[in-house]
């Protein structure tokens, strides 16, 4: 099936919390191996089942998720 | 579908409000505070209210909401913001004023200014961040410390025979007849940040009807102070902490009281 979200992560402003990844109900997401600017692991997509639902975006205390689904 | 495609502005479903400013938040990784910014903030977007509202922001390390929430705010002394924001809602009751303040600033220092605030029934909303512990200065025991929780002034953990009771200061204002709706709530998961959200909004709305006092009680993490990572603190709270402070109404207006106000069940 055609994925029906996607989002992009700010990851120069993540601090790599991992509250999100917990939160995705599709394991979209894991931490990169490499760091960023401010020396954080930072939150990458893993496969392309996001369905667009928020739920990482909504815990995500800095909020550097945006969201997009197909409606 | 080409990935592309579905990042396109018209498929665009969550961002940051523009209640909130665009300045990177100075709080640790995972800390609870960032997310309640921003659900109080989406609660005002929701409203339409954001050049009607006026923030009060404590001390403690929400010291500088004001940088964060996009909306007119003022400085308070620390625990002082019920006080504060009685000046101001009283001076322009036609704006929805609302404190923003954690547990060392609203029931340590501060114990007095909310009691009198939520007693005289001022009608502003209280947002409490309750961590159990002073996060800001260190990871200090507050009143609302669990017993036996470690902190650095309690290392082997909160004694209750020498170091006092926790302080459930929210069923305590529950009681009193200034306060209008006492809501615990979290902000640590989907579910419970937008339940959390919603309480907020409520309590906004019933600013209009100029009933009270509304709070609404976030349970929240402090990871630098507990020592733990994100994730085990927030596993850490939900065992610990929300025993001790369940979360759900303690104050509903019309029905007054949930449960004997004993507790938010
Ligand atoms: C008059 C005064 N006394 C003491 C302090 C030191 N102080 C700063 S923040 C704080 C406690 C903050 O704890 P809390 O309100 O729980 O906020 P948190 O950092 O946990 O969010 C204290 C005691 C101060 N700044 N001013
Ligand atoms: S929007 Fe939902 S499905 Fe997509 S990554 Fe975030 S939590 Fe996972
Ligand atoms: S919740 Fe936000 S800051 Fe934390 S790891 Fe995920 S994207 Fe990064
Ligand atoms: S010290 Fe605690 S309350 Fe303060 S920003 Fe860090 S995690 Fe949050
Ligand atoms: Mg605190």
């Amino acid at each position: 099936m055609a994925a029906k979200g996607d989002i992009i992560i700010d990851i120069e402003r993540c601090k790599g919390c991992q509250v999100c990844l917990d939160a995705c109900p599709k394991d979209v997401l894991e931490m990169s191996k490499k760091v960023n600017a401010k020396g954080y692991q930072y939150t990458v997509k893993v496969n392309s089942d996001c369905t667009g639902c928020a739920n990482c975006a909504i815990v995500c205390p800095d909020a550097v998720i945006k969201v997009y689904r197909v409606k | 579908m080409a990935e592309q495609s579905i990042i396109s502005p018209e498929n665009l479903v969550y961002k940051k409000t523009e209640v909130m400013t665009d300045r990177e938040l100075h709080y640790c990784p995972g800390c609870g505070h960032g997310t309640a910014h921003r659900m109080l903030a989406e609660a005002i977007d929701e409203l339409g209210i954001q050049s009607e509202t006026i923030g009060v922001a404590p001390v403690g390390c929400s010291v500088l909401a004001y940088y964060y929430l996009n909306v007119d705010m003022q400085e308070a002394a620390h625990g002082r913001a019920p006080a504060v924001a009685t000046g101001i809602k009283r001076v322009l009751p036609e704006k929805y004023v609302f404190t923003y303040q954690g547990d060392g600033d609203l029931a340590a220092i501060g114990t007095s200014e909310t009691i009198h605030a939520c007693n005289r029934g001022e009608n502003i909303l209280i947002v409490f961040i309750n961590n159990g512990i002073y996060g800001m200065t260190g990871g200090q025991m507050a009143p609302t410390t669990l017993p036996g929780m470690k902190s650095s002034t309690c290392p082997m953990g909160r004694d209750v025979k020498t170091m006092g009771n926790p302080l459930k200061i929210t069923e305590l204002v529950a009681q009193l007849p200034g306060t209008y709706y006492v809501t615990r709530q979290s902000v640590h998961t989907p579910g419970n940040a937008r339940k959390a959200r919603r309480a907020m909004k409520k309590a906004l709305e019933y600013q209009k009807e100029n009933k009270g006092t509304c709070l609404v009680e976030v349970v929240s993490n402090c990871p630098s102070g507990w020592k733990m990572n994100p994730v085990d603190s927030n596993k850490w709270m939900e065992e610990n902490m929300f025993p001790f402070y369940p979360l759900g109404d303690i104050k509903v207006p019309g029905k007054g009281l949930v449960n004997g106000g004993k507790d938010g069940r």
